[in-house]
């Protein structure tokens, strides 16, 4: 087919956006996010305040298969998508007249799964005439923060949840700088890991963070600093380390205490990550360090984080743990500053498995 | 009544506009099985074509399987997104039962089949029911072709037998094996869904058209961790 003239879809995506620009109105986005397990749908006014932000968990259903079932995840999504927007709208008190801008994940994340949040995006936006919003999902993760105090820059994002564990450096909004990421296992599969050879129900992140509690880090394990002036992470090596410790102690009849090799291995992880945190925070003159992603939930992170952070004197933010696992209302917030910006996603809008941030 | 159909369920894409009687407009290639970036283009440039706003449907008709997991499901997400936001009614037309009606009028039993691995197929069998559509004669599952094709010859009780679908070249041999001279070969052109069928199909049944929301894949077959899961339990249930 020959290239055409703007087709009337995007003539009124055209025209909507002027017209509510020059209204000054405040701008209602609605959030899609489908990227892994949740279902989620949210209304996010202006980018930074939540009017509804529906999470509808299949946690119950993976953990009999002790992890994330792609296939499953997808049927489940297409069952509930339309339901969970509508719930965001209902909860939020708005319809879609009220909303402004559709916002989407379409990646990284489970390629069918991210699949489902993009045909229900791009269908809304196209039957409604509103702008279509392509969000990257960490993007997404380091707006959360946004949703409890605004942004100052520069700032030095750690995002680390069971899919990623990235230092990623924000000068503007919008704009991201990928400084370390994991060069092989996410923080939280690593969790995940070591939970499952504890013996440890999946997921394993909190369980091996209570057990932490009750124990003293007394195992030696390594810590994986890798070059000296490296900010990527390698969590494959501890993991390693942990279920080599746990095989040795066996041969030799001997036990280890769960809770001393839980405490230990939570103390090595959570040394790199919050070191490289902090020394990135130094390097560039960050003026707030944020925490995301789901292992933010992890209190052994986020008390040592906290103290490095007070003892630099730079301010931390954590969102509440409703915003740190996958939620619409973070994509809602990242799309805000497209949105600002007026940049929208064609109705070829495609999910991407493997998206790269900025 | 102008309704709006889509089949992406395997690897042809087809989009129709139709009204009662009439096909506004229909578009179906058979080349490339990206139908996340191109359907809603798509849709977009056939409701231009016809001069026919969003706002001006009254349905929306979608093939929801069997076939292509992923294929069936960007169908069926769209269709329902679409119709949700909307407020019109959907429905969801068997993608084996949008291939038979290639082949209506025809004197025997209509077979349209997808290749479903490991020697499986989905298939069904439909007869010729007035002009309007096939009516089904044995329900759409997934199949070994070594069990199905003697259940068909059952059916059929001596009439030939028709086989349908993009996929039918990949059995051709096996089929002719055992169904002898009984078994006809439609010509390529019958062998891909039409989206216009969808639609048509869809005007007929929307006075019966459940909410947006209820309107599921049918896939005929349990993901393979579900399906594992549930034998590992049923067995240790019986063990014990
Ligand atoms: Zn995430």
């Amino acid at each position: 087919m020959n290239r055409r003239e703007p087709s009337r879809y995007e003539e009124r995506v055209r025209q909507a956006y002027q017209a509510h620009k020059e209204s000054g109105e405040p701008t209602y986005i609605l959030g899609i996010e489908t990227s892994c397990d949740e279902t989620s749908a949210a209304v996010v006014q202006d980018g930074r305040v939540v009017l509804s932000n529906v999470i509808a968990s299949q946690a119950d259903i993976h953990k009999r298969f002790g992890g994330v079932v792609p296939e499953v995840a997808s049927r489940r999504h297409v069952e509930n998508i339309t339901l969970t927007i509508e719930e965001a709208l209902t909860r939020a008190g708005r319809t879609l007249d009220d909303i402004h801008a559709i916002a989407v994940t379409y990646g990284p994340g489970l390629v069918g799964a991210l699949l489902v949040g993009v045909a229900a995006a791009k269908a809304v936006s196209f039957a409604r005439g509103i702008p279509l919003i392509g969000v990257h999902h960490i993007a997404g993760h380091i707006y959360a923060n946004r949703l409890v105090e605004e942004m100052r820059f520069p700032l030095v994002a750690l995002v680390v949840s069971g899919g990623h564990t990235e230092l990623v450096l924000m000068k503007a909004h919008g704009e991201y700088e990928i400084l370390g990421e994991t060069r092989d296992d996410a923080a939280g599969e690593a969790y995940d890991k070591v939970a499952r050879a504890l013996k440890l129900p999946y997921p394993g992140g909190p369980h091996i963070d209570r057990l932490a509690r009750e124990g003293e880090p007394r195992v030696p394990l390594p810590r994986a600093w890798l070059e000296p002036d490296s900010y990527d992470f390698s969590f494959s090596g501890l993991k390693s380390a942990v279920l080599n410790t746990l095989h040795n102690a066996s041969q030799r009849g001997e036990t280890i205490d769960p809770a001393d090799l839980a405490a230990s291995f939570q103390d090595s992880v959570t040394e790199v990550l919050v070191e490289k945190t902090i020394r990135a925070a130094r390097e560039y003159g960050a003026r707030q360090v944020l925490l995301a992603g789901g292992v933010a939930a992890n209190r052994g992170l986020r008390e040592r984080l906290q103290q490095r952070c007070e003892a630099e004197g730079v301010a931390l933010v954590i969102p509440p743990l409703s915003l740190c696992t996958d939620n619409a209302a973070m994509i809602a917030a990242a799309g805000y500053i497209h949105y600002q910006k007026g940049q929208f996603a064609g109705l070829d809008l495609n999910g991407v498995p493997g998206l790269p941030l900025s | 009544m102008r309704v709006l159909a889509i089949d992406t369920s395997n690897l042809v894409l087809s989009v129709a506009v139709v009204e009662e009687g009439r096909v506004l407009a229909e578009v179906t290639t058979n080349q490339q099985k990206n139908h996340s970036v191109r359907l809603m283009d798509c849709v977009s440039r056939l409701l231009d074509e016809t001069d026919t706003r969003p706002e001006q449907l009254s349905g929306i008709g979608v093939a929801k399987g069997p076939g292509s997991y992923t294929g069936v499901r960007i169908g069926v997400a769209t269709a329902k997104s679409i119709a949700w936001a909307l407020n019109l009614p959907v429905v969801g037309v068997s993608s084996l039962q949008a291939v038979a009606q290639n082949a209506l009028g025809f004197p025997g039993l209509i077979v349209p089949l997808f290749d479903a691995r490991r020697g499986q197929v989905y298939s069904g069998a439909y007869r010729t029911a007035g002009m309007e559509a096939v009516s089904v004669q044995l329900a759409e599952r997934i199949i070994l072709l070594s069990d199905w094709l003697p259940l068909l010859r059952e059916q059929a009780a001596g009439e030939p037998i028709l086989f349908l679908g993009e996929d039918v070249r990949l059995h051709r041999e096996t089929i002719a094996a055992v169904l002898g001279d009984q078994a006809r070969f439609a010509p390529a052109s019958h062998n891909h869904p039409r989206a216009a069928h969808i639609g048509l199909l869809a005007l007929g049944e929307i006075e019966n058209a459940g909410s947006a929301h209820d309107l599921v894949p049918e896939y005929l077959q349990l993901a393979e961790a579900e399906a594992k899961w549930l034998a590992q339990n049923q067995e240790g249930s019986q063990k014990e």
